[in-house]
């Protein structure tokens, strides 16, 4: 049994990585697997400084492929196990995230998310996206909360571990390094404190009592024979996805209700749009925000709602249209006009929402 | 007759009893191989803490072979799996099974650094000298000369460079003091289960140890029993069987 190092409400003025550990400490994780990638580092640095008191386990790996298979190992063992990656690192890891997929293995990352494609920039993007929602040689039933900033950051971590042990989706937190790297002040507290309690782990291996006395032999496989065995347990996979979504499904909306033009952004840049829509409000514009905290699965009826009110949409990201391209897709039938923002790989300011919503005022989008 | 036919075979209680003796092709050294080491796992009483771990490719067809619990993995990453288990629940006599190409073509980082880590593991390998599942292709171990699907006028070491020898690879980097390494045959059972006794051992008492097995493919080889046979031979002169290193050897020194 881990340590807890938060026992009541604590403010700390911390970067994002170090509230990622405290949170996965919080949340009674009992084993990080990590291989070092920017800019998700600190977490590990502050899980291994806070070893001797947490009573944790943590072991650096030798990539991000034996990080991802090494988690499944913890987790296959009965421990609340969990990593993080980054960027490339979070493409080689996705081998290991297919496995949880398939073999519903409760597997939580956080991903923090740099540039690319490739090596690209250490920082920030928001370009991981697709790739954390649809990754791997699957169709996606993963659970993606995505975070905009240290409270968020916080919670979801402990929140991750739970929607994974519970619904047994492989879940993740995804972030960026502008929130990996930034200090602000946070409240962390005993989940306890707040009625959440941690959903009991199990031994996938090993479980109680003697082979061929008390149970069978456990024999676990990812591979199928044939076709029709393989589609019978993904039809069973996606019943559960669907029936459980609405369940886990969470958004926040900002002055939507009344919005004329309504931004869809998810992530840190929301909060950027956040500041965009006061700005917008005070020259007498009516604009509002929608944002999707899951990402996977979209908050879809409450999407489709808003963007039904509103005269004009915005999709903004620091992507190619990433998460507009999911949402686009339930919203088909909608006909309210689009306009998009989309800077790759580069934070979107208020100012840019601002210039760009009174654009769109001045011209409405046609598509 | 039917009487015959109706006696079961005397299966090791660490070998599934459903599965029966064999679920490879006719002649293939896995079934010796496993049964060997669900013999050891019998007699060691490793039953309620052994986890196996199998690999992609013809070793994948033991996922329910073993009568002890068993996961079966992505190819190469039988080794991170297990070793994940064994460091998150102490204690695991963690078994990382895989062929040739799982441990030292696709899987070889994590069998190196496993090596030098010295994780607390047996990673068992089975050299065919070919990847049989996906019919019979060169792997690391592949002979010079020996025909394969992608070295069909033989292998060539001017190009494909010489065959790897994984036990004398983990000799040199594994830390002596707590390791077992060893290259068996299935050629030699009762050698084989000698080393396989020594490598679990190792590993019941928190060591790393890693056992190379030569091993037969006659679907792929094409071979008979005579030339299957004379096959093994060869490669028990080219790749050395011994053990490389032994934690109790070390003592006696």
């Amino acid at each position: 049994m881990v340590k807890k190092l938060i026992t009541q409400d604590t403010r700390m003025f911390l970067t994002g990585n170090e509230v990622i550990a405290y949170a996965a400490n919080a949340a009674e994780a009992e084993f990080m697997y990590g291989y070092p990638i920017t800019p998700q580092n600190e977490i590990m640095h502050t899980w291994c400084k806070l070893l001797p008191k947490t009573e944790a386990g943590f072991l650096q790996t030798e990539d991000e492929i034996s990080a991802g298979f090494s988690t499944l190992g913890g987790i296959l063992a009965g421990k609340r196990a969990f990593t993080a990656t980054a960027g490339p690192g979070n493409v080689i890891m996705q081998d290991a995230q297919s496995m949880a997929e398939m073999m519903r293995l409760p597997f939580v990352c956080a991903v923090m998310q740099r540039g690319g494609p490739s090596t690209a920039t250490v920082i920030y993007a928001q370009q991981e996206t697709r790739l954390t929602c649809f990754g791997g040689n699957g169709e996606g039933f993963r659970i993606v909360y995505s975070t905009a900033g240290h409270q968020d950051l916080y919670d979801y971590m402990i929140k991750a571990f739970n929607t994974a042990w519970k619904y047994r989706f492989p879940t993740y937190m995804l972030a960026d390094g502008y929130q990996g790297k930034m200090r602000e002040p946070v409240t962390l507290y005993d989940p306890a404190s707040r009625g959440i309690s941690m959903v009991p782990t199990e031994a996938f291996l090993r479980a109680e009592g003697k082979i061929g006395v008390d149970r069978d032999a456990t024999h676990l496989r990812n591979t199928f024979n044939l076709e029709e065995e393989l589609m019978e347990h993904l039809d069973v996979y996606k019943e559960e996805y669907e029936r459980i979504s609405p369940e886990i499904e969470e958004y926040f909306e900002y002055k939507a209700e009344d919005a004329e033009v309504l931004v869809i952004a998810h992530g840190i840049v929301a909060r950027s749009a956040v500041t965009a829509i006061d700005e917008l409000r005070a020259k007498g514009i009516k604009a509002g925000l929608f944002r999707p905290i899951t990402i996977r699965p979209l908050p879809v009826n409450p999407m489709r709602a808003a963007v039904k009110r509103a005269k004009q949409v915005l999709f903004t990201e620091s992507a190619n249209g990433q998460l507009a391209q999911m949402c686009l897709e339930k919203l088909y039938g909608l006909t309210t006009p689009y306009s998009t923002l989309f800077k790759m790989g580069v934070g979107v300011t208020g100012d840019d929402i601002v210039s760009k919503v009174e654009a769109m005022v001045k011209e409405p989008a046609t598509v | 007759m039917a009487n015959v036919l109706e006696v079961k075979p005397d299966l090791a209680q660490a070998q599934c009893a459903e599965v029966g003796a064999s679920k490879f092709c006719p002649g293939c050294g896995h079934g010796t191989i496993l049964k060997t080491l669900a013999q050891v796992i019998d007699e060691l009483n490793l039953n309620e803490r052994a986890v196996f771990g199998c690999d992609i490719g013809c070793s994948l067809l033991s996922w329910n072979y073993m009568n002890i619990d068993t996961v079966q993995t992505h190819h190469g990453r039988t080794t991170p799996v297990i070793y994940g288990v064994t460091r998150a629940n102490p204690g695991t006599v963690g078994i990382a099974y895989m062929g040739d190409g799982g441990g030292l073509a696709i899987g070889s980082q994590h069998l190196v650094n496993a090596s030098v880590r010295g994780e607390n593991m047996l990673i068992l390998l089975a050299n065919n000298t070919n990847y049989g599942m996906t019919g019979g292709q060169m792997s690391p171990t592949t002979m010079p000369g020996q025909v394969t699907e992608t070295t069909p006028y033989g292998r060539d070491c001017s190009i494909t460079g010489k065959p790897a020898k994984g036990a004398e690879m983990i000799a040199a980097i594994a830390d002596p003091e707590k390791s077992y390494v060893a290259r068996s045959t299935m050629g030699n059972v009762r050698g084989l289960k000698k080393v396989l006794k020594a490598a679990l051992e190792n590993v019941a008492n928190g060591g790393f140890s890693f056992v190379e097995v030569l091993s037969v493919c006659p679907n792929n080889w094409r071979t008979n029993n005579i030339k299957t046979l004379e096959r093994l031979k060869e490669m028990e002169e080219f790749f050395e069987v011994k053990e490389f290193i032994t934690p109790a050897k070390k003592e006696e020194v």
